[in-house]
């Protein structure tokens, strides 16, 4: 699936850029879209730093398997295959607060520690997904927000009645988003795993 | 009220979480600045290990992007959406959500800037911006840090949740503020 998004946005990409007479355009895109990706990754550096070695912090403490307890009975539903208090369900729930409080710098770390407890899980192929993974991002993704800070900031700045008219409905939008997302995640993972 | 209360919680939870933390391994007679260093040792590899993944990625999205293909696509899309009372002048911004953040939210502030934050198309614009998450750079970015090159379903969900949640902004928007007000 994603080496046919991949391939048919360049194809299509090239194309276009051909016919319209623009082709250099291509190799210009190509290079600023590496750019980005490249200081993305440098920007992460810092925050990844910064959390994992509190996570450690948290994890030696004993906080982390205490989450992972507390938040069980909802978890085992979700995630069937991560054995009972495990760090990767302490840093899932982590993440997916950090996402709902609207705290994107905090999140992808928490995220990306998850997804490391979760790849030493891994009893398939490595460069496979498990399912658990897949669980995970549904979540993630499609994460129940409370506070869309960049927008409420943008409204405001361009002097919004109410800046904060969108937040109830972001509530609502994203809820339906989260049950569609856990619905279909569960739904494939049967799918998957009788077959 | 609960919007003031939320961004007051959202304000302290981080320094307070930090101090939590360090209270609980202080008590726990960890040693706090060693453990902190060894957990913190793994930062760069992480970071560096998602360069490739992230690369490709970005890479796709804007020649895509940039060479008009995404233009030609939401042109020929515009009647489909037509038939389902979704305006035109934001389909831009659905297509272009889940590959990239960064130009979607430089076309919700266009179309906030061009019509008020107020109009219908702003206030849509605005939940469609707040409630959906970048897909694409998400699943790179997330599996690109632990090496998996094999997605399995997890895109198909992702995009069902995207779809359904720009489905669901448009209802609660026409509902909550009254379509094309």
């Amino acid at each position: 699936m994603v080496n046919f998004i991949w391939l048919a946005l360049i194809v299509l990409g090239v194309i276009v850029a051909g016919t319209s007479g623009k082709i250099e355009i291509v190799t210009l895109a190509a290079l600023e879209g590496a750019n980005n990706a490249v200081k993305t990754s440098l920007n992460l550096i810092a925050i990844i730093t910064f959390w994992l070695g509190i996570m450690k912090l948290a994890e030696a403490a004993g906080l982390v398997q205490c989450l992972a307890r507390l938040t069980r009975p909802l978890l085992r539903f979700l995630f069937p295959e991560i054995p009972q208090n495990h760090p990767a369900l302490g840093a899932i729930v982590m993440n997916l607060c950090a996402n709902i409080l609207g705290l994107g710098n905090a999140a992808t770390p928490m995220g990306l520690i998850a997804m490391q407890e979760m790849q030493k899980l891994n009893r398939g192929n490595f460069k496979t997904a498990t399912s658990a993974m897949c669980t995970f991002l549904a979540l993630n993704t499609s994460c129940i927000t409370l506070i869309p800070t960049i927008i409420i900031g943008i409204r405001l700045m361009h002097n919004s009645a109410d800046p904060t008219a969108i937040v109830g409905p972001t509530i609502f939008a994203t809820a339906c988003g989260m049950i569609v997302a856990i619905t279909v995640d569960r739904f494939l993972y049967f799918f998957h795993r009788n077959r | 009220m609960l919007y003031a209360i939320i961004t007051e919680i959202s304000r302290w939870i981080i320094p307070l979480a930090i101090l939590f933390i360090l209270f609980a391994a202080v008590i726990k007679k960890v040693k706090v600045f060693e453990v902190f260093i060894e957990g913190a040792q793994e930062g760069f590899t992480t970071a560096i290990k998602t360069i490739p993944y992230l690369v490709a990625m970005l890479m796709a999205i804007n020649i895509f992007r940039a060479t008009g293909a995404m233009e030609l696509l939401v042109h020929n899309l515009s009647s489909f959406f037509d038939y389902f009372c979704f305006p035109v002048e934001l389909l831009p911004h659905a297509i272009m959500r889940p590959l990239s953040g960064g130009a979607a939210l430089g076309v919700a502030t266009n179309i906030i800037a061009t019509h008020g934050p107020d109009s219908y198309l702003g206030r849509l614009v605005s939940t469609m911006q707040g409630s959906t998450d970048t897909t694409f750079y998400v699943l790179t970015l997330y599996f690109g840090s632990v090496g998996i090159t094999r997605y399995r379903y997890a895109v198909i969900s992702g995009l069902a949740a995207d779809f359904t949640t720009l489905a669901a902004s448009v209802f609660i928007v026409n509902k909550v503020f009254g379509a094309g007000s």
